[in-house]
């Protein structure tokens, strides 16, 4: 997709654009939801031509401040400055007056629209009488499509682009309005580690072309490729900044906000038989896609099979198949010699499959019921909840309390609504509901996804307890440090299809290419001539990705992979 | 007649899977490339499958032996044709054949090739099967000869509500508002043209007076529903009956205590466009109107340029598809679902004008008779495109007219059941062909910042 | 209009979902939505009020000099209101001047016979909103269940006691099945219920006035749609004796409630059923049945509108016309609104609309205000409970800090809803 970038060019006979350069400052602000404060006092300096990064973790603030100053949110307190004078921003209108430009994490493009309407979208060229005229908009995504080497279509919809095209539209969109300062907003967490690599060489670009950018991640490695600065944000609080060059670990233990040991105490896996057996599964989706295609795999009693891969390439699908929520399944699974295929969701559950989805509000929880009734929501209708139709409310009141202080749920009642309940408190009640009773296997998508680090620490050891149970496991991420820190085996899935099963301790670099299609043989291979090519030479024309030594306390917190071109 | 779902509908349906309809070019929100997108179903096949035997059965089998007659000039045409005049039975089965051989097709496609059938195939079984069915009606009447001047000409003029109605819902949906007021608004509307008319002794200050009242009831649809986050479908449901209650106090203290001050609005003239009314069929329904007629082909169009052609259009589409997107790039949501809910409130307001000014020159209670609901199936039916809509209201207009003619002609199906129709269709299509049918994705939807 | 977006805006909506059920209704009258409610009403009946006064001949003719004497004015308007309401309240609950006791609570007894329907009826409403589906369906499952019963009970010539049972397990049949094909089609293509009951209603009142065109149906020597009267072993025997219309269908009403009430709270098919209506996408993953929950509630919601049906054919009316319904099956909807989905809300609701409409009667005879202000005031109240900000601010009422956060939280409620 990225043409190979070209510094001369286009860049020099378009130097106006590199005139109106922007310095943004914010100064005090604080954002109240209620009696939750998001933001406490934050001052951040976004100095004209650098890439700031805002690093902190999920729910830290950075997205509520970075609403704040694109005018979404209006601050309870502080001052928003550009090039030094106070502004106010009444909505995203005036923010993109005054130069700044946002890309949300969750994409604000229609889908049913082309680019080319996506584009114009609020900034509309017309003829007279109001009617649109695209051709000024397609010719203006031509124009940066060709500076930055983007190859996108201005007639395609939407919905019918890659991920990673989409979000160059929404970066179009900003350039387009003439942003100065662009907002990325967690931007890699839908891309493969490639797409990522491009996608910070486009930030690269957009700094050398003066376009300041604000940069919000957790993810320690990119942060530290890319940035000129970094603030750490904790708790809605500024907590410090840091240069690129500070170690991972430093990094880590300033978001966290203590001395982190992300590497988990666990003990090797001790595999017995192969009693989970998915055979030439296939998933055909209503389109006639085969999203899930023709794969093979199994998992031991007592194993971590983690499933690795970029969003959207068959897990959702695979995780469903297997709980009897896809229509039309071909193939094999077989629990102890049982086929699953064909049998309805109650009765996987019943034969002894616990599940935890990957969306928790979506398909987890019912966020208005109380604790107490999403602890037993698949089994509502067997005793002790219930005798024939009758439910015992006295019964499912006391599993919530059993359960709520087990899986230390943070909580004042069981009868409250689970709606309520923080993020990592729900993870905790959906892991608490599929763990309470024996199983014969045990799947969790995107265990962690949106919660705290005390959280995840104690999600990841009951997984493993619930391995070392000798239960077959299996976690589904797209979280390629939680898949390597969790995983006995890593099974890598991409377009639906099985590129290979490669052992725990394989390289982030590998795991990355085959997430991008490579087989496992392959992978190693192209990993070891990149890296026999990387001379000291090569070495000084990236200096500006660092290149980082894996930090052995760390495992979360690797370095930047060299197979970027 | 399920089939009508798929009437000569411009624009995208399922039988419109492809880049584009034939009245709506690009921009609109529901077209899918052909293959990747939706599912290839049964649905469409099957259906038309089930109706093409029914058809051999009842149309073509047991259909009537005489023949049935169709008037095509009436008296004052500006040139005369021949009636036509078809043998029932034969036609029955040519027919009928037709149709099963388009169904067989249909089927074959799916099975051999998971392919929907061409877009046109389903809009040709639908002409096909309502000719079928008028010949298989006429040819077994009493008296076996209509009018089909006078058919169609009575199909738009009954539809002309529903046509107004289907468009309030549009501009409401399309901006992500559910209208399930439109029967309020198209009563609200009838009630106060009469009553202004009547006192200013001025049907146009009537008609004036009915879009501002259309646009009041669609206020307080918007008011509750954007303001107060009330459930939309319960805000519809709720100011139907607050409406009805209302014109139906008022007419009984008010228009009751001195109808010919207070009900006798008069009606509004017909503009015979000379010459052009004079061609046969389409004349009449074309030149021969009053000015809520004209105005409702006017509406459609400015309605369907305005959607799709216009920055306004491309805003409301995206407030209906994708309000936090239509929000970062500071477009105001709630003021645009706010006002085009508003516009829509006018637009059927007109249309409740044509009850009082045009068709009967006076109120009575519930004179919209439920077509505000019918106007909504018609929007379904159209695709939530003003195009389709329309043509989905005159072919309700055409079911409506038909239960009357054959009422008059004496046919052995009962003119409930003729009544029915409408309903039943979009029954039908509901479940059976616009069941997938891609709404904007946001219609329903509160829209409520942070 | 999607499917989806049904159950999101169910949850959104302040409505559909109601209040946690085991909170009473008294606790609830009590509470903030207590209050709500208690002013909605009057807020209602204030501006119906208004209207009356608005169109009174007195009040026009006092305004002719309202400014030489304005008292006049006032007075009048004062007057022809509450003159009005006076009247509806005692057609509705208790008339002094009535014959003896007997005839002083006969306005109380009609109340309670015309919100028999309006109670079952609702609470087929009430029970399909729980389940994010939205019955407006109840007229045609009434029409349904009336023809059915109708026909047991005046073509059929059974025993005492097993005709009756007759009739009334066909009329509950007739709405379960008209309701039923909804939840079918529903579950099986995804054709949203909202579209498919208004359209079923319509065709259940046309196949009605088909039915009454026909020798089956017609009552012999009969011109106008009406059927035969049904036979003495098919209707609901008098509560009170026969100087009230007051019969067994009532009792039905309250055993309906308490039924529901359980099937809701205490039931696992009710928590099926609520798990559906809040988070369909949950329910399923859990391994509920989905399809199966959409077409058993709107089976039984059917059902219990047929239950309407049959006390109107046997109880009230006695005979079949193509006004069986009357307008039963769209009050349904706002008596259900109006008891925020609650069984015993929903009970109380029909209790309130049933006063308002026995009332109204007597108070078109007494004042000649015309019925038509009972739908005026019943819809008010329904969007004025609807929207408990405008309520407050039209009282002036500053919601307490606790209330603030609740309505924080609601609207984060409404958030989540839409994103989904």
């Amino acid at each position: 997709m990225l043409r190979p970038y070209v510094p001369s060019g286009p860049r020099d006979s378009d130097t106006s654009r590199l005139v109106r350069v922007l310095k943004l400052e914010l100064k005090g602000i604080t954002k109240r939801f209620g009696s939750l404060v998001a933001n406490d006092h934050i001052d951040v300096v976004v100095e004209p031509g650098q890439i700031h990064c805002l690093l902190g973790e999920n729910g830290a603030g950075k997205s509520t401040l970075m609403n704040v100053l694109y005018g979404l949110y209006e601050p309870t307190e502080g001052e928003i400055l550009v090039d030094g004078k106070p502004v106010t921003f009444r909505g995203p209108g005036d923010a993109m007056a005054a130069g700044i430009g946002m890309v949300h994490q969750h994409f604000m493009l229609i889908p049913v629209f082309t680019v080319a309407e996506n584009v114009a979208l609020g900034a509309e060229t017309t003829k007279a009488g109001g009617f649109l005229n695209l051709d000024d908009t397609r010719r203006k995504i031509k124009e940066i499509s060709d500076r930055y080497g983007f190859d996108v279509d201005p007639d395609a919809l939407i919905e019918d682009l890659p991920v990673g095209v989409q979000q160059r539209v929404e970066i179009i969109k900003a350039l387009v309005r003439d942003a100065k300062v662009l907002i990325l907003d967690e931007p890699t967490a839908v891309l493969t580690p490639q797409d990522t690599e491009e996608l910070l060489d486009i930030m690269r670009q957009l700094k050398s072309h003066g376009t300041s950018i604000v940069f919000i991640s957790h993810k320690l490695r990119e942060v530290k490729a890319v940035s000129d600065t970094i603030t750490v944000i904790r708790r809605g609080k500024v907590v410090g900044t840091a240069s690129p060059s500070s170690s991972t670990t430093e990094l880590a233990s300033m978001m966290v906000g203590r001395a982190v040991n992300l590497t988990l105490d666990k003990a090797p896996a001790n595999p017995q038989e192969r009693t989970f057996q998915v055979k030439d599964l296939t998933v055909i989706a209503p389109s006639g896609q085969h999203v899930v295609d023709n794969i093979s795999f199994d998992i031991a009693r007592g194993e971590i099979l983690a499933i690795a891969g970029v969003q959207g390439n068959g897990q959702t699908e695979l995780t469903e198949a297997i709980l009897g929520l896809q229509d039309r399944v071909h193939g094999s699974i077989l629990l102890d010699d049982e086929e699953l295929v064909g049998r309805s969701v109650k009765d996987v559950l019943n034969a002894g499959v616990g599940f935890v989805p990957e969306d928790r509000s979506l398909d987890g929880l019912i966020g208005t019921f109380s604790i107490a009734e999403n602890l037993i929501l698949d089994r509502y209708d067997q005793a002790p909840f219930a005798s024939g139709i009758s439910m015992n409310p006295a019964k499912v009141l006391e599993n919530a309390k059993t359960r709520i202080d087990e899986f230390d749920v943070r909580t004042p009642s069981g009868s409250l609504a689970a709606g309520t309940l923080s993020g990592g408190n729900q993870q905790k009640v959906v892991m608490a509901r599929e763990l309470s009773r024996p199983l014969r296997l045990f799947i969790a998508s995107q265990p962690t996804r949106g919660v705290d680090v005390g959280s995840i620490e104690f999600l990841h050891k009951r997984i493993v307890a619930e391995r070392d149970h000798g239960t077959p496991v299996m976690i589904v991420s797209t979280e390629l440090d939680e898949v390597m820190e969790l995983a006995d085996r890593i099974a890598v899935l991409y377009k639906g299809k099985l590129v290979g099963i490669v052992p725990a301790g394989t390289g982030r670099d590998v795991l990355g290419l085959m997430m991008a299609g490579l087989s496992p043989e392959s992978a190693h291979a192209d990993t070891a001539t990149k890296n026999q090519a990387t001379t000291p030479a090569d070495g000084r024309a990236t200096a500006a990705r660092p290149v980082q030594e894996s930090t052995s306390g760390a495992a979360g917190a690797n370095a930047v992979g060299e197979n970027n071109d | 007649m399920s089939t009508t779902a798929t009437s000569p509908v411009p624009g995208p349906g399922k039988s419109g899977q492809g880049k584009s309809g034939q009245a709506t070019p690009q921009p609109d929100t529901n077209h899918k490339p052909a293959q990747s997108g939706k599912p290839v179903t049964w649905k469409l096949p099957v259906t038309l499958a089930v109706l093409a035997v029914v058809a051999f059965i009842f149309f073509g089998l047991l259909g009537p032996q005489g023949s049935a007659k169709f008037g095509v000039s009436s008296g004052g045409d500006f040139f005369q044709l021949p009636a036509i005049e078809v043998p029932a039975f034969l036609s029955g089965i040519v027919l009928s054949v037709i149709l099963l051989v388009l169904a067989g097709y249909a089927l074959a496609l799916k099975a051999n090739r998971n392919r929907r059938p061409p877009r046109w195939l389903p809009a040709v079984f639908t002409v096909i099967f309502v000719v079928a069915f008028l010949i298989w009606v006429v040819g077994g009447a009493r008296t076996p000869s209509i009018s089909l001047a006078g058919l169609i000409a009575g199909s738009v003029t009954l539809a002309v509500p529903i046509v107004f109605g289907s468009l309030s819902g549009v501009l409401c949906e399309r901006a992500g508002v559910v209208n399930i007021a439109i029967e309020g608004q198209l009563l609200g509307g009838a009630f106060t043209a009469a009553l202004v008319a009547s006192l200013t002794h001025n049907p146009y200050a009537g008609l004036l007076a009915a879009a501002v009242a259309g646009a009041l009831v669609s206020m307080v649809l918007a008011l509750f529903s954007i303001k107060y986050v009330v459930n939309q479908i319960i805000v519809g449901v709720v100011l139907n009956v607050l409406v009805s209650g209302l014109t139906g106090f008022l007419f009984s203290t008010v228009m009751q205590s001195d109808k010919a001050k207070y009900n006798s609005p008069g009606r509004l003239p017909i503009i015979d466009i000379p010459v052009l009314s004079g061609i046969p069929v389409i004349g009449p329904i074309l030149f021969k109107q009053s000015v809520v007629g004209y105005l409702m082909y006017v509406a459609v169009i400015v309605i369907w340029i305005g959607l799709f052609k216009t920055k306004w259009g491309l805003r409301v589409r995206a407030v209906g598809e994708h309000p936090q997107a239509a929000d970062t790039l500071g477009i105001k949501v709630n003021a645009t679902r706010f006002w085009n809910v508003t516009l829509g409130g006018a637009v059927a307001g007109i249309g409740g004008s044509f009850f009082t000014l045009v068709a009967i020159d006076s109120f009575t209670k519930e004179i919209s008779g439920g077509r505000g609901f019918i106007a909504l199936a018609a929007m379904i039916l159209g695709r939530w495109n003003p195009i389709g809509a329309f043509f989905a209201a005159l072919l309700f207009g055409f079911a409506d007219n038909l239960q009357s003619i054959v009422t008059i002609i004496g046919t052995p199906v009962p003119s409930q059941f003729m009544a029915m129709l409408p309903y039943v269709v979009t029954v039908f299509a509901v479940a059976g062909l616009v069941g997938r049918s891609r709404p904007p994705a946001a219609d329903g939807i509160p829209y409520v910042k942070g | 209009m999607q499917p989806s977006a049904v159950p999101a805006t169910a949850q959104s909506g302040s409505l559909p979902g109601g209040p946690d059920e085991s909170e009473s209704l008294l606790r609830r009258i009590f509470t903030g939505n207590g209050i709500v409610t208690i002013l909605a009403v009057l807020l209602a009946l204030i501006l119906g009020g208004l209207l009356i006064a608005m169109t009174d001949k007195v009040v026009a003719s006092t305004a002719g000099y309202l400014f030489a004497r304005p008292g006049d004015f006032f007075a009048a308007v004062w007057s022809a209101a509450t003159s009005s309401y006076v009247a509806l309240f005692q057609g509705a609950i208790f008339n002094p001047r009535g014959t003896g006791v007997a005839g002083q609570f006969a306005p109380l007894m009609e109340t309670l016979t015309i919100a028999t329907p309006l109670i079952t009826a609702g609470l087929g409403v009430a029970l399909a909103f729980r389940a994010g589906l939205f019955n407006i369906g109840a007229q045609g499952q009434i029409i349904m269940a009336g023809i059915l019963a109708s026909w047991v009970g005046f073509a059929l010539h059974l025993p005492i006691g097993l005709h009756l049972l007759l009739v009334l397990v066909a009329g509950v049949i007739g709405g379960a099945v008209w309701g039923g094909i909804v939840g079918v089609l529903k579950a099986r293509t995804g054709a949203h219920e909202v579209i498919v009951t208004i359209m079923f209603n319509y065709i259940a009142l046309y196949f009605l006035r088909y039915l009454l065109d026909t020798k089956l149906f017609q009552r012999p020597g009969e011109t106008t749609p009406i059927s035969p009267i049904l036979d003495p072993s098919a209707v609901y025997p008098l509560l009170f004796g026969s100087q009230y219309r007051l019969h067994l269908g009532f009792l039905l009403a309250i055993a309906a409630t308490v039924f529901v009430s359980w099937l809701l709270n205490r039931s696992t098919i009710g928590f099926e059923f609520r798990a559906v209506g809040a988070n369909p996408k949950a329910a399923l993953t859990a391994g509920i049945n989905v399809p199966r929950a959409t077409v058993l509630v709107m089976t039984i919601a059917g059902g219990l509108a047929g239950l309407a049906g049959v006390a109107q054919v046997a109880g009230t009316e006695k005979v079949l016309t193509d006004g069986v319904a009357a307008t039963y099956g769209f009050d349904a909807i706002t008596v259900a609104l109006l008891g925020r989905s609650s069984p015993w809300g929903t009970f109380a609701a029909g209790l309130l609309f049933g006063a308002f409409r026995a009332g109204a009667v007597q108070m078109q005879i007494q004042t000649g205000t015309p019925i038509d202000i009972v739908l005026v005031v019943q819809s008010l109240i329904v969007l004025f409970i609807a929207a408990p900000p405008l309520v407050r601010a039209i009282f002036g009422l500053n919601p307490r800090k606790k209330q603030a956060a609740t309505a924080g939280k609601t609207k984060q409620a409404v958030t989540t809803g839409g994103a989904a």
